[in-house]
């Protein structure tokens, strides 16, 4: 095992590093600088402040000093805001997009698996129409959509819900629900589907035949079984509820990380952007490590590669 | 010394609701099953003989499955009404099933040894886990498993094949049943563990006195194991008998074609593999009269106007065909049928019996 998680973290390493490289590149190739959008001013100062960010090397030399700073993790200062480094900037709004992520992946995940499980147990009668229709509107309504008509009615109307900012546990439902339904949804068909299948596998029959009730079997049998496909979506689900994020902390105005990742992309704040980047594809790498860790966890048939008993 | 009966199914009917129609897939099946006994229920693909088995243990899905009439008396007690939660205490517990394919029939994601201790808590409550534990093992070390502490925590993926079957037959056995269903348990098998598992299977009969309903379409299988037999054909019993009945003095036209479409061994004759012609009938529309008439070469002209009823023959051995009624043609069993006959008769001798 640890063999293996030594492995993949070499993996992890040698992606990292593409990502940084092509980032830069993408970074190089964009017209525009920094300090386009600032007033204008006299050539020597622009001259001045590429010399102080180092915008005036060759791209070579560029390229390794942020190759250095990625590997000690010191971004540097961000062009845009003056005075405040990259570092501080993650540290400050990450742990608001964590809260918003883990929220909003509980409740991907739970609704899902709920309305998945509901739906194939009583398949194709009233409450699988139901919980089969919810999904495919989760699936096909646009989170910004549902954020918006959510920030509407149940925040604005009917005043259940703070509509915007972040200032405590009231606030985070609305947004997390807005990223998690679309994923709630695809997982409720990932569930429902695999539950049927293994519903009509011998060993579930047996499971009757042992003279289990129908929830005993649900729970101890066909679940675990049915989980798979669920457990691979979670990678992806990661990557979503990470992007998903921007353009709901956009709607909410919560000064979150996302809000930082695009905005640094339309400024050519470079600092920000490298370490952004680099944080959001360490995230999300080890999710990927993970899921595929769980894997093996949930079905016994699964060896990781490398792993000893 | 009379047996104590433990099962009588009387005309049970089950039908099944589809897109095309409703298909009656049982209709009106009866035999008794005494205590200690091996009914095998022959018969090909499509003619009902899994879902008499699984009506038994009401393991018909409903719907679409309909009990559209009879009654299964076990023990005395008519099991059909019995609510979802009654018969989770007799699933298991009284009525036990081996199922097909092994490789199926366990949870992969399971621990064995859990998968045997969950039947027995399941059904003695008094039982702690430390006790269950050991029964399971050595319900492993009675169904022939080496090693069973260390199996207890394996997964199956880790067993083989016939071990795999074993380990079912250990879940079967494991609340201590009166009757074991057994769906075809050696068809997935190759034939050394086939053998192995139907050893087992008497062996175990014998010592607990068990009675078994033995699904197959293997009549070599049949002749090794069952007391009594009964051949299905159309979700009917056309043929009902003892081992002997139905081997030596087969009656019905679709039995004989079944003995023939045996390859024959034992004569050591060079013959073409026979077999029955047509297929079976749609049961959505079951054909008037008799159902096996359009591929019966013996069919009398009423066979295609009315159903005949079960003709006795013996006390034992009961026949469904117009062929047994005073006023038909006497059909002598085809020549080919029962040159076998003798065969299988002459073999009986040289081994004793």
């Amino acid at each position: 095992m640890l063999k293996y998680i030594f492995k993949r973290l070499v993996y992890i390493l040698i992606a990292l590093y593409i990502i940084v490289t092509a980032t830069f590149f993408l970074i190089q190739l964009a017209p525009g600088s920094p300090f386009a959008s600032e007033r204008d001013f006299p050539p020597q100062i622009e001259a001045q402040l590429n010399a102080k960010y180092g915008l005036d090397n060759p791209w070579y030399v560029q390229y390794k000093d942020y190759l250095i700073d990625t590997v000690t993790f010191d971004f540097g200062e961000s062009m845009k805001y003056k005075g405040r480094s990259t570092n501080d900037i993650i540290a400050e709004s990450f742990p608001i997009s964590l809260t918003l992520g883990i929220e909003a992946m509980l409740i991907s995940v739970g609704l899902g698996i709920l309305l998945g499980v509901i739906a194939a147990l009583y398949h194709n009668r009233f409450p699988d129409y139901l919980s089969s229709t919810i999904a495919v509107l989760g699936i096909s309504v646009p989170s910004f959509i549902l954020a918006g008509l959510m920030q509407y009615f149940l925040a604005f109307k009917l005043d259940l819900f703070p509509v915007s900012g972040w200032k405590g546990f009231s606030y985070s439902i609305l947004p997390a629900t807005a990223i998690a339904i679309t994923h709630a949804g695809f997982i409720a068909k990932l569930t429902r589907s695999s539950m049927l299948e293994q519903s009509s596998s011998d060993y579930v029959k047996m499971a009757r035949a042992k003279g289990l009730g129908k929830w005993t079997t649900v729970f101890k049998h066909t679940l675990r079984n049915a989980l798979l496909p669920v457990v691979t979506y979670l990678g992806p689900l990661t990557a979503g509820v990470v992007t998903g994020s921007f353009i709901i902390e956009q709607i909410f105005a919560i000064p979150g990380l996302g809000k930082h990742f695009v905005t640094s992309i339309t400024n050519r704040d470079y600092t920000v952007i490298m370490g952004t980047t680099v944080f959001y594809s360490i995230i999300l790498l080890f999710a990927v490590l993970i899921v595929d860790i769980l894997y093996s966890v949930i079905d016994p048939r699964i060896k990781l590669k490398g792993a000893k008993k | 010394m009379m047996k104590k009966k433990l099962l009588e199914v009387n005309d049970l009917q089950i039908n099944f609701k589809t897109y095309a129609g409703i298909v009656q897939a049982v209709r009106g099946v009866s035999f008794d099953l005494y205590e200690g006994e091996t009914l095998a229920i022959v018969g090909e693909s499509g003619s009902g003989k899994s879902v008499t088995s699984n009506a038994i243990m009401k393991l018909i899905p409903q719907p679409p499955g309909i009990y559209a009439g009879g009654e299964i008396l076990f023990d005395g007690r008519d099991i059909v009404p019995l609510t979802e939660k009654e018969m989770s205490k007799v699933r298991g517990n009284e009525i036990a099933m081996i199922f097909q394919d092994p490789m199926t029939a366990l949870n992969p994601t399971m621990r064995v040894g859990k998968q045997i201790t969950e039947v027995i808590l399941k059904h003695n409550k008094k039982v702690t886990s430390a006790e269950a534990k050991e029964r399971a093992i050595k319900l492993l070390d009675l169904v022939g498993i080496p090693m069973p502490e260390k199996r207890f925590r394996q997964y199956p993926h880790e067993f083989s094949g016939g071990m795999r079957q074993r380990v079912v037959i250990a879940i079967a056995l494991a609340a201590d049943p009166k009757l074991l269903i057994a769906d075809e348990p050696t068809t997935a098998l190759d034939v050394t563990i086939q053998a192995q598992i139907l050893e087992l299977m008497k062996d175990i009969q014998k010592k607990r006195n068990t009675s078994i309903i033995f699904i197959t379409h293997d009549l070599g299988v049949v002749a090794n194991v069952a007391d009594r037999v009964a051949v299905m054909y159309a979700g009917q019993i056309v043929e009902y008998g003892t081992v002997n009945d139905i081997f030596y003095n087969p009656r019905h036209p679709y039995t004989w074609g079944l003995l023939g479409s045996m390859p024959d061994l034992k004569n050591n004759e060079k013959e073409e593999l026979r077999t029955i012609p047509g297929s079976p009938p749609d049961l959505i529309h079951p054909p008037k009269g008799d159902a096996f008439a359009a591929r019966n070469e013996f069919a009398l002209a009423i066979d295609y106007e009315k159903e005949p009823p079960m003709f006795k023959i013996s006390d034992t051995h009961y026949a469904k065909t117009w062929l047994l009624h005073p006023d038909a043609p006497q059909i002598p069993i085809p020549d080919a049928i029962q040159k076998r006959i003798q065969g299988y008769l002459e073999e009986a001798e040289n081994s004793g019996k």
